[in-house]
């Protein structure tokens, strides 16, 4: 059943890359309220991975643990979307990333309560409360921080116009993704994306920001194509303890 | 104006219906972000039902310094108390 193993794949590298990313700023927030709540996504993120990757091992059968699967693959091998291992950037950037992957992660979610495959229903319904709260936060901000000042302003919209080429890879479905919209696993992900253009439309208007008109976007992360070079550097601060003492536990 | 955000008091209503109690502060642009921040820094391990904010400026205080006219007075007026009624065996446990 490899379409479902590779659509855990690439719902648990989202959240596990994401919420990676995002825990790199615990400690070095802008404020302690914002410290705190993104630890709490972070972890909530990280969370979701377990299940994720849980059920990719346990579909995968070759006895491996959702542990195996995060921290002994490299950088080829992993299929989030590119928009996930971009660098955090400012606090401005790492809230629009969060943005951005919020609102497709809440449809994707809701869409996925009703998968044929319950153990996949399951997880999104699961999910879904967390990934909700997460939408709610990262879309004030974004309103807060590109109606704010001159500086906060110019410094969304710039984060806006890096990350939006990345947006467009979230829609774009593979022979994976086709095979599991065909067994009901998964939507048919350019089904989201009307959507999720109102939402984001709605969003920017209301944060006084401009989407850019260029379409064009990156690919080759949910493929496992071609990462980013941020990916890889990554990598090698999350994993660095199993490359350095292979098998270590405790 | 100034740019630290106001502080918020934080009140939160526990399981089973009790009221709500001061649980902290912390500061937030608006009553909006005091809640949401009131909810990742206090209900992290499932503490809360319902959550209050209060901006501190609205909070009006006692002074600590009137102590002595604000509460001793009472402390001599056990009569106030209800110890001193016979509880009748029928009314059971109160």
């Amino acid at each position: 059943m490899s379409a479902l193993f590779e659509f855990c794949l690439r719902m648990g590298d989202n959240t596990l890359v994401l919420g990676h990313r995002v825990s790199e700023w615990c400690g070095h927030a802008p404020v302690l309220e914002e410290d705190i709540a993104l630890a709490n996504t972070a972890l909530d993120l990280i969370g979701q991975t377990q299940l994720w990757l849980g059920l990719a091992a346990e579909v995968q059968g070759e006895g491996k643990s959702a542990d195996d699967l995060a921290f002994l693959r490299d950088a080829w091998d992993f299929r989030n979307a590119l928009l996930c291992e971009l660098p955090n950037g400012d606090f401005g950037q790492t809230l629009m990333r969060q943005y951005l992957f919020d609102e497709w992660h809440c449809m994707m979610l809701n869409a996925l309560r009703s998968s044929t495959e319950k153990r996949v229903s399951d997880i999104a319904d699961k999910a879904i409360k967390e990934a909700s709260y997460h939408l709610e936060r990262s879309r004030d901000t974004v309103i807060g921080l590109g109606d704010g000042t001159t500086e906060s302003h110019a410094r969304m919209q710039a984060a806006l116009d890096y990350l939006y080429p990345y947006v467009g890879e979230l829609f774009v479905a593979d022979g994976h993704d086709e095979a599991a919209t065909k067994a009901g696993i998964a939507p048919d992900l350019a089904s989201l994306r009307d959507g999720y253009d109102a939402a984001l439309s709605a969003t920017m208007a209301a944060a006084m920001l401009t989407i850019p008109d260029d379409k064009f976007a990156h690919k080759g992360g949910r493929t496992g194509r071609m990462h980013t070079e941020h990916l890889g550097h990554m990598l090698t601060q999350m994993q660095w303890l199993q490359r350095a003492y292979p098998g270590a536990s405790w | 104006m100034s740019k630290e955000w106001p502080l918020w008091e934080i009140f939160i209503r526990g399981q089973h219906g009790l009221s709500h109690r001061h649980v902290g502060s912390l500061h937030a642009p608006d009553a909006e972000m005091a809640i949401k921040n009131a909810r990742d820094v206090y209900t992290r391990r499932n503490e809360g039902q319902s959550i209050w904010v209060v901006e501190a400026k609205h909070i009006s205080a006692s002074n600590p310094s009137d102590k002595g006219p604000m509460y001793e007075p009472s402390e001599s007026k056990v009569y106030r108390h209800p110890t001193f009624f016979d509880i009748p065996e029928d009314v059971g446990a109160m």
